[in-house]
């Protein structure tokens, strides 16, 4: 974490100390399960955003990202206050790990301000671990996190602190070592990708964000992605652990991606959440082709990079999601 | 690193000597170019790490304990002294630019080394795991840094037409370009070279290392040398100016270009052919036949000394379709001379669910290359197995007898068969 002067960081600075404050709200007694996706129901999306989320200067104003959470949360579960919304999402006592992803550093990574957001909310419904995780030490620090490995309350650091499984988990045309920080530490993953585009795979949203819990994810960009991405959201400690998605599209890029290309991205002012990690993705895919036709580039398609790996990701055998747009419940807040 | 499987199920000839095939039978035989068990440090000797790797190693142990504490009480220790970053400092000494890529737009770069032509983007890797663009430049991340070293008799990579009986400083590195789901290796050919336990070897140590064992030949092998490129020549050139040959074991999965330059500098090359259609290229290995195909031919044409393996995998590319493929090809396209080794393969990686190659197998492959005309075909991971030995192409006569990997008799003289005169293909002395 960044140090601040802010209210809301200086909490999270008592709570990185090891006080136990948990917000004056002790969480209720509601069981938080993960919603499974029922067929025939569909899967809600909810596109919030804020025009003014950037203050002068460009940076992130931190209270409009609070409040467009909340109003985010809210509207995928249709309750009136966010906390309540964030207990469907978890249990007290839960060691909460949330996957940022860093791999392009500072300008198209998951915002510090995001994740001192969700921190503080969950800390309000009795979490009182939660580990920022992804990659590597260095890929964190490069989007401005910090590295923290022990105490307790909040830490942040990469797999390469605790490594890999010895055993491979295999699923299709997957065997792969899973992030111990996955497999050995967290109860429950929030994922927090961000929307961009993927010179090879054609997007890099919420399933692709995964590759960051294997040890080899070189080895599955051939055919644009195609099943590597959904073979691997199959993993069994991926698929079960993953209990909701908070795509970070405060700015975005639509071209030349993984990098971070600065002429190519913009200032969407947004967040993407849903349950449906497939339906969220297809909902950033198209938010991404809507902008490149309105910039006259060729689709993603055009350019030889659609990203199959969501269709197969919906299809029988994997059943991650849907990306039926009929069975998108799309909200927008 | 797991050890590798034992091949003591082979039948022994009855016309072995009788005490090498009590040697077979006493003594723990691992499939042809497995990487040992004891790895690293085996015969890299005392003076081997320097400081910060002897740290390094040193702090390894302690994480793995850390580790185990971490995840039972969910507390986390840092493997190091707080705010120190062991890893940035011991890697700048495995990186260097690498060679044969092209430089794009926007920082991004495209490798050059293999077929695969990965374009990358800035901080990213090819498909290797070993290569990382930097800011528009590419960098191999593995030069001298070594995860697998073991003193191996040459017949264990295989090469049976080269020195035999010599021992090889056998070397890898993490990483390769492909992705064979029969990897033996998969523990250091398919991981990230930070994910792998390593040692600092420089080219120079090599040599000396190579000589200070009295191994006349350095082996690159058990992972992929073509990812590790830059590094392997480095190595072959020191080896040539210490006395010391160098052999490369490879999938042979390279763009000609380096090919040619490689050539020029090592001394024999074995190639694993995985099998004899693109399809089983394209689902098994991840890689593609042609540019082998064309990089044997490169390497009969540059007088390389060559020698394939054929690793047969049942049900997947055991066929006799296949197989006479294969014969026909190497006979039209290289000459009846490239020793073809058909070997048996063994449960591993990704295909546990498939049994060991059946001896009817691997025979039948022997019979129909047989047939086909060539002169030097052998049969592999089974000690004792007949098809180990050398027979000369003309009087039919066993010109090498080998029990495994055991060199029984020579009766080769001056590169003739000593009872007829016939030349035998190889290279039989420094």
């Amino acid at each position: 974490m960044t140090a601040g002067s802010t209210s809301r960081r200086g909490f999270l600075k008592r709570g990185m100390a090891g006080a136990l404050f948990l917000g004056g709200v002790a969480a209720a007694g509601d069981s938080a399960q993960p919603v499974a996706l029922v067929p025939g129901e569909k899967s809600r999306v909810v596109i919030g955003r804020d025009s003014k989320l950037r203050a002068a200067g460009a940076g992130i104003d931190s209270a409009r990202l609070l409040n467009l959470l909340d109003r985010a949360m809210q509207a995928l579960y249709g309750l009136g206050s966010p906390l309540e919304a964030w207990k469907k999402v978890v249990r007290p006592g839960e060691v909460v790990g949330l996957k940022a992803s860093c791999l392009a550093g500072r300008g198209i990574s998951t915002s510090v301000a995001l994740v001192e957001a969700i921190c503080e909310r969950l800390q309000q419904v009795g979490i009182k671990e939660i580990v920022i995780w992804d990659r590597l030490n260095s890929d964190l620090e490069s989007a401005r996190f910090q590295i923290r490995e022990r105490g307790q309350g909040v830490r942040c650091f990469g797999n390469d602190v605790l490594g890999y499984e010895d055993d491979l988990a295999v699923y299709g045309s997957v065997g792969s070592r899973l992030s111990r920080t996955l497999t050995q530490i967290c109860d429950a993953v929030i994922n927090l990708p961000v929307l961009k585009d993927h010179s090879i795979t054609g997007v890099t949203i919420a399933l692709k964000s995964m590759f960051g819990a294997i040890h080899n994810p070189n080895k599955y960009h051939l055919s644009v992605g195609d099943p590597y991405v959904a073979d691997t959201y199959m993993l069994p400690p991926i698929r079960q652990k993953v209990r909701l998605t908070i795509c970070d599209a405060t700015t975005a890029l639509y071209e030349g991606g993984p990098s971070y290309m600065p002429q190519w991205t913009w200032a969407y002012n947004g967040l993407i959440v849903g349950l449906d990690p497939v339906a969220v993705d297809y909902t950033g895919w198209q938010i991404i082709e809507k902008k490149r036709a309105g910039v006259g580039m060729k689709s993603l398609k055009e350019a030889g990079r659609a990203p199959h790996y969501i269709a197969t990701a919906a299809d029988v055998q994997h059943r991650l999601g849907t990306n039926d747009p009929s069975r998108i419940d799309l909200v927008e807040v | 690193m797991s050890s590798k499987h034992d091949s003591m199920d082979g039948a022994v000839a009855s016309r072995r000597p009788e005490a090498a095939r009590q040697r077979v039978r006493n003594r723990p035989h691992d499939c042809i170019d497995a990487a040992p068990s004891n790895s690293v440090a085996s015969c890299l000797g005392g003076n081997s790490f320097d400081r910060r790797a002897f740290l390094k190693a040193a702090a390894l142990p302690c994480l793995a304990a850390c580790a185990v504490a971490a995840v039972s009480d969910r507390r986390l220790v840092a493997a190091t002294a707080p705010g120190a970053s062991p890893a940035a400092e011991d890697d700048a000494q495995f990186i260097t630019e690498a060679k044969f890529y092209e430089k794009l737009p926007y920082k991004k770069i495209k490798c050059k080394l293999c077929p695969r032509e990965c374009v990358i983007d800035d901080r990213e890797r090819g498909y290797c795991g070993v290569r990382e663009n930097r800011g528009g430049i590419y960098y191999t991340l593995v030069h001298s840094r070594v995860v697998s070293a073991h003193i191996d008799p040459i017949e264990k990579k295989p090469l049976f037409h080269f020195l035999p009986g010599a021992p090889a400083f056998s070397i890898a590195t993490a990483g390769c370009n492909v992705n064979c789901k029969m990897c033996q290796n998969w523990e250091i050919s398919q991981v990230r070279p930070e994910q792998v336990r390593s040692s600092y070897v420089p080219p120079a140590r090599l040599a000396a290392l190579a000589n200070q064992n009295q191994c006349p030949v350095i082996a690159y092998t058990y992972s992929e040398p073509v990812i590790f490129y830059e590094y392997m020549v480095d190595c072959a050139e020191a080896g040539h100016a210490a006395g010391v040959k160098s052999v490369v074991i490879t999938g042979g999965y390279i763009h000609q270009e380096p090919l040619q330059q490689l050539c020029r500098r090592v001394d024999a090359i074995k190639v694993d052919l995985k099998g004899f259609s693109e399809k089983f290229y394209k689902e098994v290995v991840n890689g593609e036949l042609k540019p082998v195909l064309n990089a044997l031919v490169a390497m009969r044409k540059l007088g390389m000394w060559t020698e394939i393996v054929y690793l047969v995998v049942p049900t997947l590319n055991d066929t006799d379709e296949e197989l006479k493929g294969v014969a026909r090809w190497v006979r039209a396209e290289l000459g009846l001379d490239v020793p073809v080794h058909f070997t048996r393969f063994h449960p591993e990686y990704l295909l546990k669910n498939l049994p060991p190659t059946p001896l009817e197998t691997l025979d039948r492959a022997k019979a129909i290359a047989d047939a086909e005309g060539l002169h030097y075909v052998y049969v592999g991971n089974i000690p004792g197995h007949p098809g180990e030995n050398t027979h000369c192409p003309k009087c039919h006569r066993i010109v090498v007898e080998r029990v495994g990997y055991t060199i029984a008799a020579v009766r080769i003289r001056k590169g003739k068969c000593q009872y007829c005169q016939q030349p035998i293909a190889g290279v039989w002395a420094v």
